[in-house]
């Protein structure tokens, strides 16, 4: 599937501020499902810092802009090609040792009613089954419900309100398969919602489960399904806060607030190049 | 038991105390108490009164002072610095390999789950190899000695191992007040150890850096027990005292504010822990750090020291597993032994240890300053029946170790000279080279019979001599 993104958040703040400083984890992940067409970056009135590639194999980039302003945009424009791997993570260069994802954190912390719902997933023949019926049992229990829990909602707090957004499927299902000795981890991305009548949001997350002989594998609760050709994949983390595409702060004692805009849309063939930048 | 007193064997006064022991005979006791309260003013007057090894406590308190100093000769101590050395170059070894293939990992020689599940295991630095591929550039390892020739290592710290303020300060005190004695005997210095120190920051700039390299010592502000340390250090090395709003992070480089505006920053040496340092990185609350700090880091702009992630090669579980690092990366025999220690995590390590509490010291494996353990043979049966309780209940978070016959040192007490228990933690310095300056901080335990010197319990500080040849 060929894919246009077209990505924009906004920050606004009523007192402008400084030194606004910024780790972003906005391009995509290199995998057999994924081939970057070009991709574009700009952080309206910054200063690109240091780019590297990190030990779980995302692009991250550091940004500052030096103020004082009101406003700053941060632009994603870019094309990319997909292709369904069952959402297997195929092909993709990483260091982190699984176990390293072993380890909770406040949002996936497990209390009584997680053990319980981790504990009542049974009749797994292995461990790729135990993780599709973890999965499962996260749709279940949770109802996609937007508005009903913010950015610090954690896995316990959404399973006990049994309502919540793709955030929280994601931090519900980490928190089940680490109970389950599963190592487990957040991924940020997009996702082609259009077509699917489903589909919820743009701006998308979801979890992965490392299984045997496979390797991480995609699990999208919120879709009753695996990543496919529709999602883009940029990068992975503990959890949401850890994965954060976007990670900022600025000096100043202004109120922000922050505006967000996704495109994705599917195109029939990319017209010719724009003079976009390729990261590999 | 049996201790090792390490200035008498029977009635017979050791080789290295001999000149020490003539000026204590001919110490009158008034002249004593005078001197001893004439230390306690100049501690005060510096203000060296906070608590070693962030053990807690009153940060005002005074950490008594012994005037006695514990003497090392030349040849013990050189045997002593080889295997310090050793052991701080297969630290690092193993902190390289756990960040990058894992080779010990996959040699089977240590569990992958000890290494990866560690809360000190940072997987943001994975595959980051800092300038030399030092990540613990100061190292402090704690020894105790049991005989002549025995000593064992207790525990390494890795992080920002504190206290050296105290090696430095107890020998500028004893020069002040006993000059005669360092004419009377010949005493290796320690006053270079801030000079190294800054050596040893400015070898591991980074490839960035072209100039001579710009260090800063980042602290967490005056409230942080140990800030008289990170100031007297930085006053000492003759680099800035920085906060983390001192500095700030533009395009690929850290920054320090002055009043000739912006200068580059090569090499931080941070006294602020791992989940601090930057908030877009690990705790998005910390207010202590600089936001970007670990993206510069990691695109090699600037180098950390110790290094993020260097706490995972010194928590006492990886503890157990030192010696084989040295026989793994060095392919030597470690000089220096552990105190063996059961894990109780293990079926038959937790069996024998249920079954001998009263003759062993349990602590928690993320403990630390002398809290929360059990020396059994201190204890009653009570307590060490509500221990065994919190043991059944996460064996996981216990190691043991048998009661070690902690070696004595004469100490000033109300009645004159009396042997207590003494431990050493020496400052290993590692960058281009691995430097240790001749001597360290010995921690004695004023009350009779302790075996903890932790300042926390009661502990207090010795000046600790090497002979030169």
């Amino acid at each position: 599937m060929k894919l246009r993104i077209v990505h924009q958040t906004v920050y606004r703040y009523d007192r402008p501020v400084r030194n606004m400083v910024q780790s972003l984890r906005l391009t995509p992940s290199i995998f057999e499902g994924q081939r970057t067409h070009d991709w574009l970056i700009e952080v309206s009135g910054g200063v690109r810092g240091p780019g590297f590639r990190d030990g779980a194999g995302d692009w991250i980039e550091g940004w500052t802009v030096r103020g004082p302003t009101a406003e700053v945009a941060v632009t994603v424009t870019g094309r990319i090609e997909t292709r369904d791997t069952a959402g297997v993570l195929r092909g993709h260069r990483e260091l982190i040792h699984p176990l390293a994802y072993g380890r909770d954190t406040a949002a996936t912390k497990a209390d009584a009613a997680l053990k319980d719902l981790a504990a009542s997933v049974a009749g797994a023949s292995d461990s790729l089954d135990l993780a599709h019926r973890l999965s499962s049992a996260v749709s279940d229990a949770i109802a996609y419900v937007p508005g009903e829990t913010g950015f610090h909602t954690t896995a316990a707090e959404a399973l006990e309100q049994g309502k919540g957004v793709c955030q929280d499927h994601a931090h519900a299902l980490i928190a089940l398969a680490r109970l389950r000795d599963l190592p487990a981890r957040y991924v940020s991305g997009y996702l082609q919602a259009s077509a699917a009548a489903e589909a919820h949001e743009a701006a998308h997350a979801w979890a992965e489960i490392h299984v045997d002989r496979l390797g991480w594998v995609g699990f999208d609760p919120a879709n009753r399904c695996c990543p496919d050709e529709r999602y883009v994949r940029l990068g992975s983390g503990l959890d949401a806060s850890d994965a954060a595409p976007i990670r900022g702060i600025a000096a100043g004692q202004g109120i922000e607030t922050m505006d967000v805009a996704v495109n994705v849309e599917e195109v029939e063939r990319f017209q010719a190049q724009s003079q976009g930048q390729t990261q590999s | 038991m049996n201790y090792y007193n390490e200035m008498f064997e029977g009635s017979q006064v050791r080789e290295p105390y001999a000149r020490l022991s003539e000026w204590v005979e001919t110490m009158p006791a008034d002249f004593r108490q005078m001197k001893q309260a004439e230390a306690e003013a100049l501690f005060r007057r510096i203000g060296i009164t906070f608590a070693v090894y962030g053990e807690g406590g009153d940060p005002d308190r005074l950490i008594p002072f012994d005037m006695m100093p514990r003497v090392f000769e030349q040849a013990e101590w050189r045997k002593l610095e080889r295997g310090i050395k050793q052991r701080a170059r297969a630290l690092n070894a193993f902190l390289r390999d756990v960040y990058g293939r894992a080779e010990i990992v996959r040699a089977g020689r240590i569990p992958a789950r000890l290494v990866y599940q560690n809360e000190a295991y940072e997987k943001a630095v994975v595959g980051i190899v800092p300038p030399r591929g030092v990540y613990s550039h100061i190292i402090g390892i704690d020894l105790v000695r049991t005989a002549k020739d025995q000593f064992f290592v207790l525990e390494d710290n890795c992080r920002t191992p504190s206290g050296v303020s105290y090696m430095l300060e107890n020998r500028e005190i004893m020069m002040r007040m006993f000059p005669g004695l360092f004419r009377a005997n010949r005493i290796e210095p320690v006053d270079q150890y801030p000079d190294l120190l800054r050596r040893t920051l400015e070898s591991v700039a980074p490839a960035k850096c072209h100039d001579r390299p710009t260090c800063v010592v980042l602290t967490p502000g005056h409230f942080n027990s140990a800030y008289y340390e990170h100031s007297f250090l930085a006053n000492l090395m003759g680099v800035e005292l920085v906060e983390g709003a001192d500095l700030f992070v533009d395009g690929e480089f850290v920054y320090m504010r002055t009043t000739q505006g912006p200068r580059r920053v090569d090499v931080i040496y941070r006294r602020i822990d791992d989940p601090f340092l930057d908030p877009l990185c690990f705790r998005p609350d910390s207010m202590l750090g600089v936001p970007g700090l670990m993206d510069v880091y990691r695109s090699g702009g600037v180098s950390i020291c110790s290094a993020p992630g260097a706490g995972v090669a010194d928590d006492k579980a990886i503890y157990t597993f030192v010696p084989e690092m040295v026989r793994f990366y060095l392919g030597e025999e470690p000089l220096l032994q552990n105190v063996q220690t059961w894990t109780l995590w293990k079926d038959d390590d937790y069996r024998y240890v249920m079954e001998n509490l009263a003759d062993l010291v349990v602590k928690e494996v993320h403990g630390s300053g002398g809290y929360g353990m059990l020396v059994g043979p201190k204890s009653t049966k009570d307590e060490i029946e509500a221990f065994r309780a919190k043991i059944e209940a996460n064996p996981g978070n216990y190691i043991a170790q048998p009661t070690l016959a902690l070696s004595t040192c004469p100490t000033f007490v109300e009645e004159g000279l009396a042997p207590r228990h003494v431990d050493l933690r020496p400052y290993c310095l590692c960058g281009d080279r691995i430097e240790l300056v001749p001597g360290g901080l010995t921690r004695v335990a004023l009350r009779e019979g302790s075996l903890v010197v932790n300042s926390s319990q009661g502990g207090g500080v010795k000046d600790t001599w090497v002979l030169s040849e």
